[in-house]
C-alpha cells in the first residue's frame, strides 16, 4: 500500500517518462509528426492533471522512504515545469521542421528533461538529487546539439564539458556533507549542520561554496555563466527558451531545497546569504552591462537571463533579519520564476516566429517589424517591457516583490544595485523595441506566426498582463508554496 | 467615478485599436470624443467637490494584492483632495487640447492617438492614486507612451531626446522605488492617507536618507537644477501636443509628488530641508531665466522658461505654510495652462513657417493676427500680469515665502524681471518688427480645432486671473492638512 502511494506521488513524472518511451517506440513503426507532437502534448496534459489530482486528493507527503516529497513547493514546480514544457513543445512545432530525422527523440527528450526538472524540486536526498540533476542535464546536452551544425555542436560540447565540471563540483560538495553527517537525507544533514562546532564548521562552509559553484552553473549566475552566450546562440531556439526558463528554475528549486533545508541553520545561513548577495550584485551588473553591446538577439537574451538570475538570487539572499525566515525570500523567488517564465518564453516565441521567416537573429534585422508583424512585435514589446520591469506587467510586480523581500531583510544596498541595474537594462531592451517601431523595414514582406506559435504567444502575453494586473492569485500560490520553508 | 475618469481613455485606446486600417484617420475623432468625455467628467467632479471639507473625496478602495509573508499589501485606492482635483482638471483639459492640436497628424495616426490616450490615463492615475505603490505604477506607465511619442513623432534629435527623457525619469524612479519599499517596511502600509498621519521613524535607513530617496525622482521630474538637462531636449524634439502635455502636466507630477509624499509623510525632515528647497528654487528661477534669455529656438525658449517657473513651485514649497503651498499648487495649475498655451502657439507658428529660429522670424503679427494676440496673452500671463492666472500664483508664492526666507525670496523676485525680459523680447522679435517677404504667404489660425483649443485655454487663464478662488479654494483645502503636519 505504501509502495503504491509512493508511485502515485511520482505520477506526474512517471507519465512524462512513460510517454517519452512510447513516443520513441511508436516512431519506429509509424512516423507521423502529428502523432509525436500530439503524444507529447498529451503527456504534459496528463502530467498536469495527475498533479492536479494530487492537490485535490491532498496527497502531500513523502515517498520512497524519504527520497522525495510531495509538498506545496514541489507541486508548484510540477505545474510550472509542465507548463513550460507545453509551451516549448508548441514553440517547437514549426521549428522542428529544420531537422527531418529524430523528431520523436527531440520531443521525448523534452519530456524526459521536464520530468527531471520536476523531480529536482521534489527530491530531498542527495543521491536522488544527483541522479535527477544528471537526468535533466544529459537530456539537455543532447537537445542543445540537436541542429547538428557547427554552432549547435559547439554549443552542445561546451555545455557538456562545463556541465560535467559543474556536476563534479556539486558532487564534491555533496560528498563533504555526507562525510560530515553520514546521511544523504537533507533532514539529517540539517540536524548535523545545526549542531556543527568550530571544527566541523569549516567543512560545512566548504561544502556550501562547492554547492553554490556547482549549482550556480544551472542557475547561470556570475561567475558560472561562461557557457551561457555561446550555448544560447547555438542551440535550437526553443531549447534556448527551455534552458533560460526551465533549467534555470530547476536550478533555483534545488538550491532552495538544499540551502533552506540542509543548510538552513542560523549559524551558517548568514554566510551563504552574504555570498548570495554578492553573487546577485555581480550577476545583475555583469549581465546587464555586457548585454548592452550585443547585436544578436539570442545572445542578448542570454546575458539578460544572467541579469535576471541576479534579481532572483536577491531573493535567496533575503532571509528576514528579524525572524530568520526563508519563506519571505522563497516566495519572492517563486513568484519571480513564474513571472519570468511567461515573459522570457514569450520573448523567445516571438524570436522563433520572426527568425523562421527572416532567417536572422540580428537585432538590426528586426527593423520595422511593427509593420511586417504587428501582433508579434507588440507581443515582443510587452515581453521586453516586462523584462525591464515597467508596469503593468508581470516583470514589474515580480521585481517589486522580490526587492520588497530584500528590503525587509535589511539589504537596502542590494536593492539599490538592483534598481540601478533595471535602469541600465532599459537601454538594451528598449533598443529592440525602438528597432521594431521606428526603423524602416528591410522589406514589406509580412511575417506571420503559425497557429501553434500564435497560441503560445497568446498564452505568454496573456500571462504577463494577467500577473501584472491581477497578481494576487499567483502571489497567494507563491506564498503557500514558500511556507514549506517556514520556520 | 474616479475609476471611470482614469480608465475611460483605455476604452478609447481599444476602439482605436479595432479601427480598420483604411479608417485610421477616424482615430482622431475617437480620441477627441474620449478626451472630451474625460474633461466633462472631471469638470463635473470639480463642481461636485465639497470645498469646505479637507481630506480626500470620492474615495474608492479595494484590496488589490495582499501578501502575508512579505507584508506586501497594496490597495486599489483612488481619491482626490483639493490638490489632486486641480491636477485632474488640468490633465483633462490639456488632454483634450493635446488631441485637438494633433488634428493634422498624418504619420501612423492610430498608434499616435492610442499612445496619447494611454499617456492621459497614466497621468490621471498619478493624480488620483492614494496607494503609494499604485501611484508608482501609474508614474512608471507614463514612460512607455512618452518614449514612443517623442521618438516616432518628434523632430530633430528625437531618438536621443526620448532616451534621455526615459533614462532621467527611470533613474529617479529607481530611487523612489527603494524609498517606497523602505517606507512600506517602516510603516507597514502603502496607504498614503495613513502614511500622512503617522510618524515615520528611522528604519533601515535614517529618515533623512529616506526623504532624499523619495524626493530625488520628483526633483528630476520637476525638474530641479542640475537635473533639468533632459527637459529642453525632450520639449524641443517632442511633437507639439506632447510638449504641451510634458510642460503642462508631466512636470507637475514632480511638484505634486513632493507635496503629496515628501512634505506630508516626512514633515520633520521637510522642515530641515526647507532652506535647501528654497535655495534650489531660487537657483532654478534665476538660472532658468538667464539661460532662457539667450535661446534662439522658440520651443527651447519656452522649455527653459519652464525650468525657471518650476523654481517658483519649489520656492513656494519651501515656505511650508498655507499661502506658500497654495501658491505652489496654483503655480502648477496656472503654469500648466499658460505654458501649455505657449507651446500650442509655438506649434502653430512652426506648422506654418517650418522654422522655430527666432532670428529668421519677424513681423508675423501681420500674417497671423489671431495667433499673435493669443501669444501675447499667454506671454503676459506667463510674466505675471495682474488679471491673468500667472500673477495670482506668483504673488502667493512670494507672499508665502517672504517671512521664512526673506533674502532668497527677494532674489527670486528678480526672476519676474527676467521673465518679462525674455517674453517681451521674444514677442517683439517674432511677431512685431519688420514685415518679412519670406513669410507673406502664411495664414492665421482658422481651423476650428485650433480655435477651440486657444479659446478654451485663454478663457481659463482669464477666469483664474480674475477670480482665482475658483481654483485656489480647492487647492487650499488640499494643502491644509499638509500644512497642519508641517506646523
Amino acid at each position: 500500500m505504501d509502495e503504491l502511494g509512493s508511485v502515485d506521488r511520482l505520477g506526474p513524472e512517471l507519465i512524462l517518462l512513460a510517454f517519452a518511451g512510447i513516443i520513441v517506440l511508436t516512431d519506429l513503426v509509424v512516423q507521423r509528426r502529428w502523432l509525436v507532437v500530439g503524444g507529447s502534448l498529451l503527456a504534459v496534459a496528463g502530467s498536469l492533471i495527475w498533479a492536479g489530482t494530487l492537490v485535490a486528493r491532498d496527497m502531500r507527503g513523502s515517498a520512497f522512504d524519504g527520497l522525495l516529497v510531495v509538498d506545496n513547493f514541489s507541486l508548484f514546480f510540477a505545474f510550472l515545469f509542465a507548463g513550460i514544457a507545453a509551451v516549448v513543445i508548441l514553440a517547437s512545432i514549426d521549428y522542428s521542421e529544420r531537422f527531418s530525422r529524430y523528431q520523436a527523440e527531440y520531443y521525448a527528450l523534452i519530456l524526459v528533461s521536464a520530468a527531471g526538472m520536476m523531480l529536482l524540486a521534489a527530491t530531498v536526498d542527495l543521491i536522488a538529487i544527483f541522479i535527477v540533476l544528471e537526468l535533466t542535464g544529459i537530456s539537455l546536452y543532447i537537445l542543445v546539439a540537436f541542429l547538428k551544425d557547427m554552432r549547435s555542436s559547439e554549443a552542445g560540447l561546451k555545455y557538456l564539458l562545463l556541465g560535467a565540471l559543474s556536476t563534479a563540483v556539486t558532487l564534491y560538495g555533496m560528498a563533504l556533507l555526507f562525510g560530515l553527517s553520514g546521511s544523504t537525507s537533507l533532514d539529517d544533514i540539517g540536524n548535523v549542520v545545526a549542531a556543527a562546532n568550530d571544527d566541523t564548521r569549516a567543512a560545512v562552509v566548504m561544502a556550501m561554496v562547492f554547492l553554490v559553484a556547482g549549482l550556480g552553473f544551472k542557475m547561470a549566475v556570475v561567475p558560472f555563466q561562461m557557457w551561457v552566450p555561446d550555448v544560447y546562440e547555438g542551440a535550437p531556439t526553443p531549447i534556448t527558451a527551455y534552458l533560460s526558463v526551465g533549467s534555470k528554475a530547476a536550478g533555483f528549486a534545488v538550491v532552495m531545497r538544499i540551502f533552506f533545508e540542509a543548510l538552513g541553520d542560523r549559524s551558517i545561513s548568514s554566510d551563504w546569504s552574504n555570498m548570495f548577495a554578492a553573487v546577485a550584485a555581480i550577476s545583475m551588473t555583469v549581465g546587464n552591462v555586457v548585454a548592452i553591446t550585443q547585436t544578436n538577439i539570442k545572445r542578448m537574451l542570454g546575458y539578460s537571463s544572467i541579469a535576471q538570475a541576479g534579481y532572483l538570487v536577491v531573493g535567496l539572499a533575503a532571509i528576514s533579519a528579524a525572524e530568520g525566515e526563508f519563506s519571505l525570500g522563497a516566495s519572492g523567488v517563486i513568484f519571480f520564476l513564474a513571472a519570468y517564465a511567461f515573459t522570457n518564453l514569450g520573448a523567445f516565441i516571438a524570436i522563433i516566429a520572426i527568425s523562421n521567416r527572416i532567417n536572422s537573429d540580428e537585432i538590426g534585422d528586426y527593423a520595422g517589424m511593427i509593420r511586417r508583424a504587428p501582433l508579434l512585435a507588440l507581443g515582443l514589446t510587452l515581453c521586453l517591457v516586462s523584462l525591464t520591469g515597467i508596469p503593468p506587467t508581470a516583470g514589474f510586480i515580480a521585481k517589486v516583490y522580490i526587492f520588497n523581500a530584500a528590503v525587509q531583510s535589511d539589504l537596502v544596498w542590494l536593492v539599490i544595485v538592483g534598481v540601478l541595474n533595471s535602469v541600465v537594462s532599459a537601454y538594451y531592451y528598449l533598443r529592440v523595441v525602438l528597432q521594431m517601431f521606428l526603423e524602416a523595414p528591410a522589406s514589406e514582406e509580412r511575417v506571420s506566426a503559425g497557429p501553434s506559435l500564435g497560441l503560445a504567444m497568446a498564452i505568454a502575453s496573456g500571462g504577463i498582463l494577467f500577473i501584472g494586473i491581477l497578481p494576487f492569485l499567483l502571489l497567494e500560490v507563491s506564498e503557500t508554496a514558500a511556507r514549506t520553508f517556514g520556520s | 467615478m474616479l475609476s471611470f475618469i482614469v480608465f475611460f481613455p483605455l476604452l478609447g485606446v481599444a476602439i482605436i485599436a479595432l479601427l480598420p486600417r483604411e479608417r485610421e484617420r477616424d482615430s482622431k475623432w475617437v480620441a477627441a470624443a474620449t478626451a472630451f468625455v474625460v474633461l466633462v467628467a472631471a469638470v463635473g467632479l470639480f463642481v461636485a467637490f465639497d470645498r469646505d471639507q479637507t481630506g480626500f473625496q470620492f474615495v474608492q478602495s479595494h484590496t488589490w494584492i495582499s501578501g502575508d509573508i512579505a507584508h506586501f499589501d497594496i490597495q486599489y485606492l483612488l481619491g482626490v483632495d483639493g490638490l489632486g482635483m486641480a491636477m485632474l482638471v488640468l490633465t483633462a483639459l490639456l488632454g483634450l487640447v493635446a488631441v485637438l492640436i494633433s488634428w493634422n497628424i498624418e504619420l501612423r495616426p492610430k498608434e499616435y492617438f492610442a499612445w496619447l490616450l494611454l499617456l492621459e490615463m497614466s497621468l490621471l492615475g498619478v493624480f488620483t492614486a492614494l496607494d503609494f505603490l499604485l501611484f508608482f505604477i501609474f508614474w512608471e506607465i507614463e514612460l512607455i507612451p512618452m518614449y514612443f511619442l517623442i521618438s516616432i513623432w518628434g523632430t530633430g534629435r528625437k531618438v536621443y531626446s526620448a532616451w534621455k527623457y526615459v533614462f532621467f525619469t527611470f533613474f529617479g524612479s529607481a530611487f523612489m522605488l527603494v524609498g517606497l519599499l523602505v517606507l512600506g517596511f517602516a510603516a507597514d502600509t502603502f496607504d498614503i492617507r495613513v502614511l500622512s498621519q503617522m510618524e515615520i521613524r528611522d528604519a533601515l535607513v535614517p529618515t533623512q536618507v529616506l526623504f532624499f530617496l523619495l524626493i530625488f525622482g520628483f526633483a528630476i521630474k520637476l525638474p530641479v537644477f542640475p537635473f533639468h538637462t533632459w527637459l529642453p531636449d525632450a520639449h524641443t524634439d517632442a511633437p507639439t501636443a506632447v510638449s504641451v502635455m510634458l510642460a503642462g502636466v508631466l512636470l507637475k507630477m514632480g511638484g505634486y509628488g513632493m507635496l503629496r509624499i515628501c512634505l506630508s509623510i516626512l514633515p520633520d525632515v521637510a522642515r530641515d530641508a526647507a532652506v535647501w528647497l528654497a535655495i534650489f528654487g531660487v537657483v532654478n528661477i534665476l538660472y532658468g531665466a538667464l539661460v532662457t534669455l539667450v535661446q534662439t529656438d522658440l520651443k527651447r525658449l519656452i522649455a527653459y522658461s519652464s525650468v525657471s517657473h518650476m523654481g517658483y513651485v519649489l520656492l513656494g514649497l519651501s515656505a511650508l505654510g498655507q499661502v506658500g503651498l497654495t501658491g505652489a499648487g496654483m503655480q502648477m495649475f496656472t503654469h500648466g495652462v499658460i505654458t501649455g498655451l505657449l507651446f500650442v502657439m509655438v506649434g502653430m507658428v512652426y506648422d506654418r513657417a517650418h522654422t522655430r529660429q527666432i532670428g529668421e522670424l519677424s513681423g508675423l503679427a501681420h500674417q497671423m493676427p489671431m495667433i499673435a494676440v493669443v501669444m501675447v496673452i499667454a506671454g503676459l500671463a506667463s510674466l505675471g500680469l495682474p488679471s491673468m492666472a500667472g500673477f495670482v500664483s506668483e504673488v502667493m508664492v512670494f507672499l508665502g515665502t517672504f517671512d521664512k526666507h526673506g533674502a532668497l525670496t527677494i532674489l527670486g523676485v528678480i526672476g519676474i524681471l527676467l521673465t518679462a525680459g525674455y517674453i517681451l523680447w521674444m514677442i517683439q522679435r517674432v511677431f512685431l518688427g519688420e514685415r518679412s517677404p519670406r513669410w507673406k504667404d502664411l495664414g492665421d489660425a482658422t481651423a476650428w480645432w485650433e480655435r477651440t483649443a486657444m479659446i478654451a485655454m485663454v478663457a481659463v487663464i482669464f477666469l483664474v486671473g480674475i477670480y482665482p478662488a475658483v481654483v485656489a479654494d480647492v487647492i487650499s483645502t488640499g494643502v491644509e492638512p499638509i500644512v497642519g503636519r508641517l506646523a
